[in-house]
């Protein structure tokens, strides 16, 4: 029994889409159509969006200062603060030379911090060698160097320097005395053959009291200097072995006990002596009391 | 003859451009509904276009998309009657497809039943030129064809060269390459109303889609339904539609034989509305729940409450025994396959090797059929269904869709017409420049 006065509902008599209908539905399902609205039209909305937001001066201000006040916040919790500035492996004296180079106002926060800007800053210093730098938990900026050591003081032209055991000149030095433990040497070059001296230095260990330095000649070859004015001059090449030939002479037969100027190694199989002028006087005397003059 | 032609190899040029772009819609306009199926072609269809057949009978190379149907108005024995109705049907269909499928479609190939086809047989023989069969030869022996009066207002819907004979060998499939002497070709013509095929083009441009093909359902049919060895050893389709009940014979994978009998489920229904005194709507759901063809004791039995909308309670309260109901089905069945008996007598189906049948369509499903239609037809009687193919829905799987699914094979891999072979030059009077152009694109 249908139920009397309420009106049937209404059925849709014809399934078929209008004409209209059809068409709109034809054009949305065009492959173009499709891409175009899936990706160009959202893209088209956020450019504009985004465009007309940012066109008004002071709404872009709004944002930038948003933006710098969240940056701050965020930078300024405790977490991310920096105390202490940590330096390992460095001498008192660099100590205090990378604190003065550096010159942070601590506390700092980390984002603050340009951590490869330091470690450049650290790592341009002459007596810093490598340098490691970051920021470790706690707020502490731990900076670690490996410092370059002065083995040897070289005078030049310029002056008096001390160098490490790769010729880097680490600084200036304006007394002899400041270094009275390191070795000298001298000439034109020598920085670059810093090697080389330390090598001989060491085969001069027994002449240690009365070595005064090693002179770089021609840049290529090295004199060992002593006191009383001797010199024992060392070819381009053996001259670790040289030296200890005339080590092993002097400790025979008291070579450089003797009134001995110059020992000459530079040819390997002529070992020539300079003796003092008395002592050739002397040397000839004695000839010609024995009758041997010639 | 040469305007048919003309717009047949439009048609199929249209074809090749939708198998470009990847998608085709297929439409079969039957008399109780329209049936729209979206194919997408991949890329293996085409890399095989030189190949005879492609991997599973051509199936390989596309997928259902989209499938919709709808109730068909405005179409009556298969023929177009109310132009509106109609196409606002096929609007409905193909935009549920297109939804369903989420493509546009531009291009469709469709298949109707009606339009009174008539089958006719031609031949033609000509002496080779050069003693070896080109496409040329062929093209030359097909335009050698006497056409014969087939009548004013008719239309050529299929003409396919069915077998060709060289010298005295006859039965070969495929002649080019072969030597001989004289060539001699059998082929199918099929016509139909040219009104007809008018009333679908024009309804089709209307709903803003292009024509890549037509077809007759009974050979859509008989593509889909029949199994391979059937097609080749000679067997008839006949599909049950709504409003007609198409018949087509085929022998050695060619059609050589199609026809309508203007009777379907529709009469049927219209049988069952007008003995009960119900509506038309009724009759159908009585006819697809308790239809059958052979009573039993146990149907007397049964009783169907058949409704009514007349507001008078006795009348609306009225039940028929399922046996009352089978019998005013069976006698309007049985007409129809008599006369289905009747057109494939006249075509001489009883001389054929083979004398399989095969029932398709939605009239197939009623219950008893393949018994009665063995009686009536001969023994050798089927059920058949459509081939599976890619991505078909399930509730587009019955014999309701044997015509949608065999010309989608159709339109994965039609078969050789007349009008895929250049038309000989002799035949084209005075065509001097085209001539010449068509010398240059063929030499350069």
């Amino acid at each position: 029994m249908r139920p009397l006065g309420r009106p049937e509902p209404k059925l849709k008599s014809d399934p078929a889409p209008s004409r209209m209908k059809y068409r709109m539905q034809r054009w949305w399902l065009t492959p173009s159509i499709r891409v175009l609205l899936r990706f160009g039209l959202p893209l088209v909305l956020i450019v504009t969006g985004s465009l007309a937001f940012l066109a008004d001066e002071g709404r872009r201000a709004a944002v930038e200062q948003a933006a710098g006040d969240l940056r701050a916040a965020l930078a300024e919790r405790p977490e991310f603060r920096v105390d202490l500035m940590a330096i390992d492996g460095a001498s008192a004296d660099l100590d205090r030379v990378i604190r003065n180079t550096l010159d942070l106002a601590l506390p700092v926060s980390s984002f603050d911090l340009d951590l490869e800007d330091i470690r450049a800053t650290v790592d341009a210093l002459p007596a810093v060698e490598t340098v490691g730098v970051r920021v470790r938990p706690g707020g502490v900026l731990q900076i670690d160097v490996s410092e370059r050591i002065g083995v040897v003081l070289w005078r030049s032209a310029d002056g008096l320097k001390l160098l490490d055991d790769t010729g880097m000149a680490l600084a200036r030095v304006d007394y002899r005395v400041a270094h009275p433990d390191l070795p000298l040497m001298a000439g034109q070059g020598a920085d670059l053959a810093v090697g080389e001296a330390l090598a001989l230095l060491a085969a001069a260990q027994p002449l240690e009291k009365r070595l005064r330095g090693l002179v770089r000649v021609g840049g290529r070859r090295w004199d060992v200097v002593l006191d009383r004015g001797q010199r024992i001059q060392l070819p381009e090449t053996g001259y670790v072995g040289a030296l200890e030939r005339v080590l092993a002479l002097d400790a025979a037969r008291e070579l450089l006990d003797r009134d001995v100027t110059v020992v000459d190694m530079r040819l390997a199989d002529r070992p020539t002596l300079r003796l003092a002028e008395a002592a050739v006087d002397e040397l000839q005397r004695i000839r010609t009391l024995n009758g041997t003059k010639r | 003859m040469n305007d048919l032609y003309q717009t047949q190899r439009a048609m199929r040029q249209m074809r090749r451009q939708a198998l470009q772009r990847g998608v085709i819609a297929i439409l079969d306009v039957g008399s109780s509904k329209i049936a729209c199926l979206v194919l997408r072609f991949d890329g293996s269809a085409r890399t095989r276009a030189d190949a005879e057949i492609g991997a599973l009978a051509g199936q390989s190379g596309f997928r259902v998309v989209g499938a919709a149907t709808t109730r068909s108005r405005g179409v009556h024995f298969g023929e177009v009657t109310a132009m509106q109705e109609t196409e606002r049907a096929i609007r409905t269909a193909l935009q549920a497809a297109q939804k369903m499928a989420e493509v546009r479609v531009d291009h469709v190939i469709a298949c109707f039943s009606g339009a009174r086809p008539k089958s006719y047989g031609l031949d033609a023989q000509v002496e080779l030129q050069d003693q070896m069969v080109t496409e040329h030869e062929i093209a030359r022996v097909l335009a050698a064809c006497d056409v014969p009066d087939y009548g004013d207002r008719r239309e050529v819907l299929h003409a396919q060269p069915v077998n060709f004979a060289l010298d005295n060998r006859s039965g070969l499939n495929d002649p080019r390459g072969q030597m001989g002497q004289t060539l001699a070709v059998d082929m199918h013509m099929l016509t139909v109303d040219d009104v007809a095929i008018q009333n679908l083009v024009h309804c089709i441009k209307r709903c803003d889609l292009e024509l890549a093909g037509i077809a007759s359902s009974a050979y859509a049919s008989g593509i889909s339904t029949l199994v391979e060895d059937e097609q080749e050893l000679g067997a008839a389709c006949i599909d049950l539609g709504g409003g007609s009940s198409s018949i087509s014979i085929f022998m050695k994978k060619h059609m050589i034989y199609a026809d309508t009998v203007r009777m379907g489920g529709e009469h049927v229904t219209s049988d069952i509305s007008m003995g009960l005194g119900i509506p038309a709507a009724n009759a159908e759901r009585i006819k697809t729940f308790y239809g059958g063809v052979q009573a039993t004791g146990m149907d007397d039995r049964d009783m169907i409450e058949i409704g009514g909308q007349t507001g008078d309670w006795e009348h609306d309260r009225r039940t028929v025994s399922r046996a009352e109901l089978i019998g005013i089905m069976r006698p309007r069945v049985e007409e129809i396959l008599e006369e289905v008996r009747t057109c494939l007598d006249a075509a001489g189906f009883d001389h054929l090797p083979s004398q399989q049948i095969v029932l398709t369509g939605g009239g197939s499903q009623i219950p008893g059929l393949d018994g009665l239609a063995s009686r009536i037809l001969g023994q050798q009687v089927r059920l058949g269904r459509p081939l599976r193919v890619h991505g078909l829905p399930q509730a587009a799987t019955g014999p309701g869709f044997s015509g949608v699914v065999g010309l989608s094979l159709f339109a994965a891999h039609p078969q050789d017409e007349w009008w895929d072979f250049d038309m000989p030059l002799d035949s084209q009077s005075g065509r001097s420049l085209k001539r010449a152009v068509r010398w240059f694109k063929d030499n350069w």
